[in-house]
């Protein structure tokens, strides 16, 4: 306890130096934070945007259907699997879709959309898709109008309550063709998906491609994203050998490459700023340990141990990197935060490149705890590793020479 | 009378590879309790270096130390540590005290190094600032005191392990003769009511003639070693 309170005055015996090393930490701390809450959330954002409210984070279809898209590649609806399913508990839920390319048109207007044929009430709590609404209503019971995106209703030239013509190539070369009213518009972050998008109740579409008890895919929603292959590993277990399973990652490889690289990028920096405060620590330590050499020379020769010098010298360190950690921690949540709520927007190149790939521009941070725990730790260990620098000098040391002037 | 150091010609050699320098060289050394014995010599004479050899800080390279029957050539840097705790004071030219500690702290530290309980290390502590006369500063740091207060309360931190003799080089270099008189007053009363054993280096004539046994080093041999009657008022 006495060694822990001199331990204390030492510290603040140069009240410029600690105080300099203490900030040095504390923007550590905070800086790197804010790059991993970023990057968190960076990824977070492009898979929420994609897969969370879109794609989901694992797909089951028909083999092949993957590679080539079409009806005739679509599976029955599956109601042994489905029991199956809701059996493994990291699954949140599932809905089945039927998707496929139809013309829409209006008046001499046609354009290309892609048709999603979906579980109304499913469909909500997997994708949230009853949020989206813009305008008009979401589905109801037994209904069979469209829920277009925005950037499509646009394109049609048409409004809510209007009548839009669907065109297109049925299950196993019928011809699909039908007239449905328009109750809702959804406005999606991806451009992509924005412009080609509409949605109808999935008997609708079964109807309308003449695929009777098909579907193309099920889209599984997981309790926590990070045991994703976990989850495969049980699904594959449970699903007959015609169906494939593929997590996000599989499907949208391009987008899982972006943010590898991304995250790269961002570890370099990170890199840098640990290098960077470890040269600050350790200068400080290096003139605090020249400053103070007479005196520990001195404690050895009254009969201090050299171990006792050390647990000093560890005891300030702990407490001036622990100190400025907690600081540096406390004062990065308000800051994460204030970058969730108001994310940055980018611009440019990047900016293209996100809406190309389908996402929205945005850089918002991740507020998951873990980020501003893992980076208060490395700080506090670099600090820590580096504290062993004066406990060696200290353990190589003599009195004699120590105290030489 | 009770023999505490008992050096056998010890010596330290410099430069062992090319011109050796003896900065001690086959020294006999015989110091009994109680003894008041300064060390003298001109500049490199090796008074440093032998009282560094029997404070255990320094290691000889020939000959054998026993302090209190103890031989202390052999022992391992570690217990050597816990020796001088144990057994020896240090009064060091200047810069004694831990700067971040009060004047009260400075002399309880040495007292908390050996364990000692708070009870007892307030006491001797009110004692020992009694007998170097600073119990009004006891509260002061190091920088708010004087180079002779500061001196004293060396004085003090190292009598406060109770050990078997004081080594003190050049305690009163750095003070005006007024400090270094009193710090002598203060060592010689100690010396007198406690038979606290001291032996210290000096330049100081003054200091010197207030020995009761000089002890003169030349190249690092002692030249002479002869009693005298003290001038101590
Ligand atoms: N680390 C060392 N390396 C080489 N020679 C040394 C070393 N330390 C001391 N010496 C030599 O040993 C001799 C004795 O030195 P010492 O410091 O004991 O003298 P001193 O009597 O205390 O001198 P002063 O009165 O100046 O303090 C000197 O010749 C000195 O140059
Ligand atoms: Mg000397």
């Amino acid at each position: 306890m006495w060694l822990l309170s001199l331990a204390w005055k030492n510290l603040w015996r140069n009240r410029s130096r600690t105080l300099i090393t203490m900030a040095s930490i504390f923007f550590a701390v905070l800086l790197s934070t804010l790059m991993s809450s970023l990057k968190t959330g960076i990824f977070d954002n492009l898979v929420d945007n994609m897969v969370g409210y879109y794609s989901g984070y694992i797909q089951i279809h028909q083999k092949g259907y993957w590679d080539e898209q079409l009806l005739d590649n679509s599976q029955e609806q599956n109601p042994i699997l489905e029991q199956k399913m809701l059996k493994i508990p990291q699954i949140k839920g599932f809905t089945s879709r039927l998707e496929s390319f139809a013309l829409a048109s209006s008046g001499d207007l046609t354009k290309g959309c892609l048709v999603q044929g979906v579980d109304p009430n499913r469909e909500n709590i997997i994708t949230n898709l009853k949020a989206k609404i813009v305008s008009g209503s979401y589905f109801q019971q037994g209904e069979s109008g469209l829920i277009l995106t925005e950037g499509l209703l646009r394109r049609m030239k048409m409004k809510v309550g209007d009548t839009l013509m669907l065109l297109g190539q049925g299950y196993h070369g019928a011809t699909a063709a039908g007239k449905y009213p328009i109750v809702g518009v959804v406005h999606f972050g991806s451009p992509e998906i924005n412009n080609s998008v509409l949605y109808m109740p999935l008997e609708s579409a079964q109807e309308l491609f003449g695929a009777y008890g098909m579907v193309t895919s099920y889209i599984l929603q997981l309790e926590n994203r990070r045991n994703i292959d976990d989850v495969k590993k049980e699904v594959l277990k449970i699903s007959d050998s015609n169906l494939e399973v593929m997590t996000w990652e599989e499907m949208m490889p391009d987008i899982k490459q972006h943010i590898e690289v991304d995250s790269a990028n961002m570890m370099y920096v990170q890199i840098f700023l640990y290098v960077l405060i470890s040269f600050g620590i350790f200068g400080t330590l290096l003139i605090m340990m020249a400053e103070r050499k007479y005196e520990f020379g001195m404690l050895l020769a009254i009969g201090m141990r050299k171990s006792k010098i050390s647990i000093l010298l560890l005891m300030e360190s702990i407490l001036n990197v622990f100190v400025a950690c907690l600081l540096g921690l406390l004062a990065s949540i308000p800051v994460v935060y204030y970058f969730h709520v108001h994310p940055i927007r980018i611009t440019g190149s990047t900016a293209k490149a996100y809406e190309q790939f389908g996402f929205e521009p945005i850089f918002p941070t991740s507020t998951d705890s873990r980020n501003f725990l893992i980076q208060a730790f490395i700080v506090l260990c670099i600090g820590l590793v580096l504290s062993l620098y004066p406990m060696f000098q200290i353990s190589k040391s003599n009195p004699v020479d120590s105290m030489k002037r | 009378m009770e023999t505490i150091i008992d050096a056998h010609n010890i010596s330290k050699i410099y430069n062992k590879e090319s011109i050796p320098v003896y900065a001690i060289n086959q020294v006999h050394l015989h110091i009994e309790k109680g003894e008041f014995t300064a060390l003298v010599g001109p500049s490199g004479s090796g008074k440093t270096t032998l009282l560094n050899l029997i404070g255990g800080l320094d290691r000889a390279d020939e000959g054998s130390i026993s302090i209190n029957g103890e031989e202390i050539t052999q022992m391992s840097s570690g217990d050597l540590i816990d020796f001088r705790l144990k057994n020896i004071g240090f009064v060091f030219q200047s810069y004694n005290l831990i700067p971040v500690l009060t004047a009260k702290e400075n002399v309880e530290f040495i007292m908390q190094l050996q364990g000692i309980n708070e009870k007892d290390r307030i006491e001797r502590v009110k004692l020992l600032f009694k007998q170097i006369g600073l119990e009004d500063k006891m509260d002061y740091r190091p920088s708010q005191l004087s180079g002779g207060q500061q001196q004293r309360v060396a004085v003090a931190r190292a009598l406060a392990s109770r050990p078997q003799f004081v080594l003190a080089d050049e305690p009163t270099a750095n003070l005006d003769s007024a400090s270094a008189n009193n710090l002598l007053d203060i060592m010689w009363k100690l010396n007198q009511e406690e038979h606290i054993t001291f032996i210290f280096s000096t330049h100081d004539q003054r200091v010197i003639d207030r020995a009761k046994r000089v002890i003169t080093l030349v190249d690092g041999r002692i030249v002479s070693d002869t009693n005298q009657v003290p001038i101590n008022h």
